[in-house]
């Protein structure tokens, strides 16, 4: 990631163009790290057969051999230390591929699944991707930022495509005749036109092949680029109707105990004294103290629990901001610091001129406040010690990372950690981190037995981490022809992504400004984006009002971008934005941009009951274009979970706290969309097969709720312009 | 504090030791190894935990293990019967009415009860009887697509 590191008004001009700019909170990881496995080791470890490995593209490989076969890759050579991804066709026939990316919900090990069996052409079913195990597999920065279906797809389809190659080149040679005579089809080589074949684990048999493609080899261009673009269903799904996957959850060992964490009562408590319990002797009670960290393990989780209740703690408490002073405490507290961590900055043109001599000016004010991912499992950890030697299961985004933090937290080197990622239940960029890793391997490490560990949703809502809130600050100047003319946007503390107005102005100043916050915060689906939208284009919208034009209209006439363009005009088509007329009560409202190399365009009818100030959103429009379209159906799967898990942060989601405490750590308090909350969700997909494809896990989130509010506005006169915008319906708000 | 309780899961008598007041969910789970029932609150607000007990679906969280002795419990596991899975399981599958799929099993389950009380529901009575079950991955128009479908199968046949 060193383009992070240029000058910051390169990087945020670099931010607005590239497709994958890194998210802000997204925790950078270190270097890759160097892959220890020998050839020879792979064939002991995988069997013999063929291996195709992806090499990362800071190692020029197979470059100067000068000797590649008629395939095009390296041969034979030595293996590459970074690597992305590798494949291997065992004599048996049986393909596995690894790669360090996860499955949290959004479907890759079967899309990557597909990737591979389209180019190796080998049936689906019989491919085994082995995820995110960090002895088994490449290292890997982490699974967010919708990276993994630009970046892994992509080389694992080369992969695939290697394989299949070198697969034609054994025959060929096998058979002595061309290779351009031959063909890969289901599984087998054949003599096109001829009933001759040869299964591949047939013809790899005795064989201990290896070729190596770089990462960045000149990408098949993507006019030619056939993406099937079929649907398929999940590859495991029998195993979550039935119950039967494994999730970090659920995971046991024999002699198993279970884990409980002591709290401290507030954020940077520090414990001053906890008294000797005695337990229950049957309970097989373990108890740690560790400086401010203290907790149990017992047979069960019910004696952990009573084990727990058990120990009287003396906390020593800092006093800390509530919600009430949140937003005036971010503008006053700017973080005053350089590179990275420090201010971004981008001007253009002479705003203050342009801005006063427009003839329409407008300033105003947006806020989002803290919300919580709460995916649906809480974090949860298995930690096995033998000797100095650690094992977790653990569900997070980022197993690496995790391994980092075990061996820095349990003083072990990183060789002798091992972390496996089980296909878990979600995450949203809300599991990058590994605290409830290092609580069970703290425990077992005690305890001298395997300990899991699985978070309360109470302490899932408290000591993860949040979305950050922020404070952000819009002017704009428009000719009396709807115009724009000048932008002025500042966003205090929720992020950089998406920043940069896509809207021509010829005058522009746009910031960054990171501040002291008082949650610990983190990476959320497309969270700055969703900030920045929400703000850009309910200001959009204020400023069509003050042209008394049309919103899309005046959206139109100051943009250029064609893809965008599309989207919103898809949105609006499918909608019916220039046809239908809100009845009575109703209103529409269109929001939209661009992120991560999606382009999303959201068109919202909202019906608002005057009396109770009830809101409901009667129906959503959907126009996305993320490139070539790998999966129609997981796609579209994406793009309305996207929404419906937005709408809880447009409408109601809200983490209240005072002084140091969350106060609603509940799904009692803390209200999530369900199923009546949910509309008719229309989605328009633009296929753009002469674009390689971008990831999907975030972008379509961002135009809804500046959509919803919009909407709200035309229904009511009433502009929100605070997310959540109606935590307790229209008349408090 | 601790005693014998007789457990009738999925057709099976399985004798446990436990505290009678233990929840049912976490008996389940960490005793007979059923760890197809998810814990996603433990008070009764997300449905991950839903199983049935004597047909009725029953938040496992919130139940002790004492109250569901002697009573027949069903759990996801025990949807499946030789090797054939339950319509609503099929219809979950053929929407693909799941994302991360933790909800997935409390859904399944709450639907298994529901159709049974209610063969052929409109969407709205669905989405009432299925207001208690969260999907935070947002996957609920297939869900309901799902329970539309086994209801549409169920009928049929
Ligand atoms: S875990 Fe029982 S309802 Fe949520
Ligand atoms: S599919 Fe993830 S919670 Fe429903």
């Amino acid at each position: 990631m060193s383009a992070d590191r240029g000058p910051v008004d390169a990087r945020l001009a670099a931010a607005s163009e590239s497709a994958t700019e890194p998210e802000r909170y997204e925790f950078r990881a270190p270097a890759v790290h160097h892959f220890e496995l020998q050839r020879r080791d792979f064939f002991k470890f995988l069997g013999a057969g063929v291996l195709v490995v992806c090499a990362l593209k800071q190692v020029a490989v197979g470059q100067e051999s000068g000797a590649r076969p008629p395939g095009g890759f390296g041969f034979g050579e030595p293996l590459p230390k970074e690597i992305s991804a590798w494949l291997h066709i065992g004599e048996n026939g049986v393909v596995t591929v690894y790669t360090g990316k996860v499955e949290i919900g959004q479907n890759i090990r079967t899309s990557l699944a597909q990737a591979v069996a389209e180019e190796l052409r080998y049936p689906l079913g019989k491919i085994e991707l082995t995820m995110g195990d960090t002895q088994l597999t490449p290292y890997d920065m982490g699974t967010f930022g919708s990276r993994t279906t630009p970046t892994m797809n992509l080389q694992l389809r080369k992969v695939a495509a290697a394989a299949r190659e070198q697969l034609i080149a054994l025959a060929a040679a096998k058979w002595n005749v061309d290779a351009q005579k031959l063909k890969a089809v289901n599984g087998r080589v054949e003599i096109a036109g001829t009933r001759k074949s040869i299964a591949y684990g047939e013809l790899v048999a005795g064989q201990q092949l290896t070729a190596v493609i770089p990462a960045d080899d000149p990408l098949i261009p993507p006019a030619q680029w056939t993406v099937e673009g079929r649907s398929i269903s999940k590859v495991d799904g029998r195993d979550f109707v039935t119950g039967k996957h494994r999730y970090p959850s659920d995971q046991t060992l024999p002699g198993m105990l279970h884990g409980k964490i002591l709290r401290a009562p507030s954020f940077g408590g520090t414990l001053v004294s906890i008294n000797a319990p005695s337990f229950d002797l049957a309970d097989n009670v373990t108890f740690v103290r560790d400086g401010s960290f203290a907790g149990v393990a017992a047979a069960s989780e019910d004696a952990a629990i009573r084990a727990l209740n058990s120990l009287q703690a003396k906390w020593n408490e800092q006093p800390q901001i509530s919600n009430s002073d949140l937003f005036a405490y971010l503008k006053s507290n700017p973080v005053d610091a350089t590179g990275f961590d420090g201010a971004q900055k981008y001007e253009t043109g002479s705003v203050d001129k342009d801005l006063a001599a427009a003839d329409h000016q407008l300033h105003q004010t947006y806020t989002v406040s803290y919300i919580q991912h709460a995916p649906l499992e809480p974090r949860a950890a298995l930690a096995q010690w033998s000797g100095n030697t650690l094992t977790v299961w653990t569900g997070t985004q980022r197993p690496f990372a995790v391994r980092t933090e075990l061996a820095q937290a349990m003083h072990v080197p990183e060789e002798q950690v091992r972390v496996l990622m089980p296909d878990m239940g979600a995450a949203y960029g809300g599991k990058h981190t590994g605290e409830c890793a290092v609580e069970a391997a703290r425990l077992a490490r005690a305890a001298n037995a395997p300990v899991k560990l699985v978070w309360t949703r109470e302490e899932e809502f408290t000591w993860a981490y949040f979305r950050p809130a922020g404070v952000i600050d819009v002017a704009g100047g428009i000719r009396s022809d709807g115009t724009l003319v000048a932008w002025e946007f500042t966003n205090y503390n929720s992020g950089a992504a998406a920043v940069r107005t896509f809207y021509e102005a010829p005058s522009q100043r746009i910031v960054f400004q990171p501040t002291r916050y008082p949650l610990r915060q983190g990476s959320y689906r497309a969270l700055a984006a969703t900030a920045n939208h929400f703000a850009r284009e309910s200001f959009m919208d204020e400023l069509a009002d003050a042209a008394n034009m049309d919103p899309l209209a005046f959206r139109l006439k100051n943009l250029k971008n064609d893809r965008l363009r599309a989207v919103f005009e898809a949105a609006a088509e499918k909608f019916g934005w220039n046809r239908a007329k809100p009845a009575p009560g109703h209103g529409f409202g269109i929001g939209g941009g661009f992120e991560k190399g999606g382009n999303v365009a959201t068109c919202v009818e909202a019906a608002v009951d005057r009396e109770s100030g009830f809101v409901k959103i009667a129906r959503i429009v959907v126009a996305f274009e993320c490139g070539a379209i790998v999966n129609p159906a997981n796609l579209k799967n994406q793009i309305v979970g996207a929404n419906v898990m937005g709408l809880g942060g447009a409408l109601f989601e809200k983490i209240d706290f005072a002084n140091g405490r969350i106060l609603n750590p509940k799904f009692s308090e803390y209200r999530v969309p369900r199923f009546s909350d949910v509309p008719p969700i229309d989605v328009v997909l633009l296929d753009r097969k002469d674009i390689p494809p971008a990831g999907a896990g975030e972008t379509p989130i961002v135009g809804l709720a500046p959509a919803i509010g919009n909407a709200i506005f035309q229904a009511t006169g009433k502009r929100l312009r605070s997310l959540p915008m109606v935590p307790n319906g229209l008349n408090r708000a | 504090m601790a005693s014998v309780i007789k457990l009738h899961v999925n057709g099976t008598l399985y004798p446990v030791t436990a505290d009678p007041r233990a929840s049912l969910l976490s008996v389940l789970r960490d005793q007979l190894d059923l760890t197809g029932t998810k814990y996603g609150c433990g008070e009764a607000q997300c449905g991950a935990c839903t199983v049935l007990i004597d047909g009725h679906p029953r938040r496992s969280c919130i139940t002790r293990v004492g109250t569901a002795a002697g009573r027949q419990i069903t759990t996801i596991e025990g949807l499946e019967q030789h090797g054939k899975l339950h319509p609503v399981q099929e219809a979950f599958l053929a929407e693909e009415a799941m994302q991360c799929a933790y909800c997935t099993s409390g859904m399944i389950m709450t639907a298994v009860a529901f159709l049974k009380a209610n063969p052929s529901p409109t969407e709205e009575e669905i989405e009432h009887a299925m207001e208690g079950n969260i999907c935070r991955c947002g996957t609920y128009p297939r869900i309901l697509a799902a329970v539309q479908r086994a209801a549409q199968k169920g009928t049929q046949s």
